[in-house]
């Protein structure tokens, strides 16, 4: 996975830094709390969302699990309805056949809808280098093209900035790509909506190629699926000559059916919406309406890694709605940025690890950005146990152990610097395993307990600074289980 | 070897894990989720619509088929538009009441002709009252979808009851996904300035829709 953020400190670096950002905390603060009543009030009004999450999961599950027929269904699908089907096995071979299909139409600028692959690939950094310009048109894309600033949300990349600084970029850098902000704008949201209304509709009327991913395709219509709120992706969607669609290889659901559970849980979950303003179906091409030609790219990049993971492979039923994000608390304080990848907060940190692999410091690092809370398994739409994949790859990082990449069976090393939790799980394994030592250890604690101290010492203080040591009973459970047959014989 | 063969190589030794005679997909999912939410007459689903329609900034109107000429004349005239995007099949009787500017929707039109028109008005093929969504599907009185995009203002005549349903499950069935589908839930709008919802983006910024009654005494 490349088109991320090359030399990124750990987690833990990166995060320090941004909690100290003042701007930030009260942006991301502002914004999450926002979401999170509204994405509550949202799913309240279904009664039957429990249900729905459930086959949310289950039609996921099961595509995942004959992913290969599904693929081969869908290619069929979409090539007997018009369109044509690539794979690529990576982003660079990706950011390839998109080039060269663009280089193909003879045009040197493309619109893009927002889409997590693109970005996951970088494929605005690769057209850019053969001369070609993709124009973000999501407002949040937009926002973040104008500003040369990385993504931060899933579903919002510039939640990071406020209003004041959204106006600002917008007047300082709009004339730089093309019609220059409004005079006189102001930070009020509806007139820089307004701004980017402007903006962009040159580009839009202008475009004869459109770039965009998918949210669902249907395998056994091949149908694409889009939901959008602006109207910028029925722009690029319906506009240009040329359309190419670059899509996750997990992004399908077998049939049209399926459409009815997802298209009632990612809008409540994402933008807390009973349905997002605008959804496009599009199958292959139609007759003098939209693109004659479409172009569908079907990606890996880790993606087959990942599905080989028995535990890991979950995250594929990821729909990208963003809403554990909203609700996490390590999120809402270390912000995207800290993350080091297109797919920030708890879901990034179960993804990115699996897509990228853990070789890097930031990837080996994110399985720990998560206090284990669980708040992102409760929300998730599709029941994905994120906790269970953090605690998985957790152990993959300290153990090391046999993972798939690019295909490939490969015998993990132990990462470095974590000897000492090595060392505290062999001995705790140990002593699980002996419990004359265990009882003898535990009754030692509990008589000694007067002179235990309240924090660590050596490395062990960074960790106690903020945290009090617990305290340890007079008395071992186990001893009092004993004593007391169970609590049955005093009331003590 | 082919990048499609390598993947589906990859995909087939990831899942080596699952058995051959795993659960078909008729058995692996559990569809006991509601087909619609909550127990509602006829009358009351067009209700339902037509508050969450509203609820999303569209502005609704209601009429009998016989008021109906009357009031999307009174619509365009009330807008000041003088010109209006129509598709080829949408009911002529349905202009009778204005002399506005016709622009037909043709194939050679280019995006910047349309971007001069003042208003598109259609139909649509199935409306959704539980979450106020119109579905276009590129029908004869519907039209490209480009024309119900460009221009910034939207007429969208629902005929109500027949073509009302009340959830997505219900919608989903009376759809042909061969078409292209534009579901609409409401104005353009945006929530990407700090995740509060702003109405009037790329989209048409003005949705009016018109629920007429199709089974008014002398209707059909």
């Amino acid at each position: 996975m490349s088109g991320t953020f090359v030399g990124m400190p750990a987690f833990p670096k990166a995060a320090h830094e941004a909690v100290y950002n003042q701007t930030l905390r009260g942006n991301l603060r502002h914004a999450t709390h926002t979401i999170r009543a509204k994405r509550a009030k949202a799913v309240a009004e279904v009664s039957d969302w429990a249900e729905l999450r459930e086959a949310g999961k289950q039609i996921k599950d099961h595509t995942l699990r004959h992913l290969d027929r599904y693929l081969v269904q869908l290619e069929e699908s979409v090539t007997a309805a018009g369109g044509i089907v690539h794979w690529a096995a990576d982003a660079d071979e990706a950011n390839r056949i998109v080039t060269d299909l663009v280089k193909m139409t003879g045009e040197t600028e493309v619109v893009k809808v927002k889409s997590m692959a693109t970005q996951e690939i970088g494929l605005n950094e690769a057209l850019e280098a053969e001369g070609i310009h993709a124009y973000e048109t999501d407002l949040a894309e937009l926002i973040v093209q104008l500003g040369k600033d990385r993504p931060s949300h899933i579903l919002v990349p510039a939640i990071h900035r406020n209003r004041g600084e959204i106006r600002e970029i917008f007047a300082r850098e709009m004339s730089e790509w093309g019609r220059p902000a409004p005079e006189g704008l102001t930070d009020t949201p509806a007139e820089l909506a307004e701004a980017a209304r402007l903006h962009l509709r040159e580009k839009f009327l202008r475009a004869k190629v459109g770039i965009s991913g998918a949210n669902f395709m249907v395998a056994d219509t091949g149908t694409m699926v889009v939901v959008e709120s602006e109207g910028n992706g029925r722009m690029c969607l319906t506009l240009p000559e040329t359309l190419i669609s670059v899509v996750g290889i997990e992004k399908i659901v077998p049939t049209w059916q399926d459409l009815e559970v997802f298209l009632q849980t990612l809008p409540r979950s994402s933008t807390a919406e009973r349905m997002n303003p605008y959804t496009s179906m599009w199958t292959g091409t139609t007759d003098g309406d939209g693109p004659s030609t479409f172009h569908l790219v079907l990606l890996d990049n880790g993606r087959t890694d990942t599905l080989a993971d028995e535990v890991g492979r979950q995250a594929l039923r990821c729909i990208r709605c963003s809403a554990c994000l909203n609700v996490c608390p390590v999120y809402e304080r270390a912000g995207g940025h800290a993350y080091g990848s297109v797919y920030p907060g708890p879901i990034g940190a179960i993804l990115s690890p699996q897509l990228r692999g853990t070789a890097s410091e930031i990837d080996a690092s994110l399985p720990y950005a998560s206090s284990l809370c669980g708040a992102c398994y409760e929300v998730c739409p599709v029941a994905i146990d994120i906790p269970e994949v953090l605690v998985h790859l957790r152990e993959r990082v300290v153990e090391g152990g046999a993972v798939t990449r690019d295909g490939n069976k490969v015998v993990l090393k132990p990462a470095k610097g974590h000897a000492a939790e090595r060392a505290a799980m062999r001995a705790a394994r140990w002593a699980f395993k002996h419990p004359g030592a265990l009882r003898t250890g535990q009754r030692l604690a509990s008589r000694s307990r007067r002179f235990h101290p309240r924090s660590l010492p050596g490395p062990g203080a960074a960790w106690s600074a903020t945290r009090d040591l617990p305290t340890v009973p007079s008395e071992p459970f186990r001893d009092w289980w004993q004593r007391t047959h169970g609590g049955k014989d005093t009331g003590k | 070897m082919s990048t499609r063969d390598v993947i589906l190589g990859r995909v087939r030794r990831a899942i080596a894990d699952v058995p051959r005679g795993d659960t078909p997909y008729e058995q692996a999912v559990d569809r006991s989720y509601l087909p619609e939410h909550g127990d509602r007459s006829v009358e009351e689903t067009v209700d339902l619509l037509a508050e969450n329609l509203a609820d999303y900034r569209a502005i609704v109107h209601r009429c009998e088929a016989g008021g109906l000429a009357e009031l999307i004349a009174g619509l365009i005239a009330g807008r000041g538009s003088t010109s209006v995007a129509v598709p080829p099949g949408l009911d002529e009787a349905w202009l009778a009441a204005t002399d506005v500017t016709r622009v037909p929707d043709r194939g050679e039109s280019t995006p910047h002709e349309l971007d001069q028109v003042d208003s598109v008005i259609t139909a649509c093929a199935v409306a959704i009252a539980e979450t106020g969504t119109l579905v276009l599907d590129g029908g004869p009185d519907q039209g490209r979808r480009r024309i119900t995009l460009v221009p910034d203002h939207h007429i969208c005549v629902v005929r109500v009851p027949d073509q009302v349903v009340s959830s997505v499950p219900q919608a989903l069935p009376r759809l042909d996904p061969a078409r292209p589908l534009t579901w609409i839930s409401g104005p353009s709008a945006t929530s990407d300035i700090e995740l509060d919802r702003v109405e009037g983006v790329h989209g048409p910024r003005t949705l009016e829709v018109v629920l007429v009654n199709d089974r008014t005494v002398g209707g059909n």
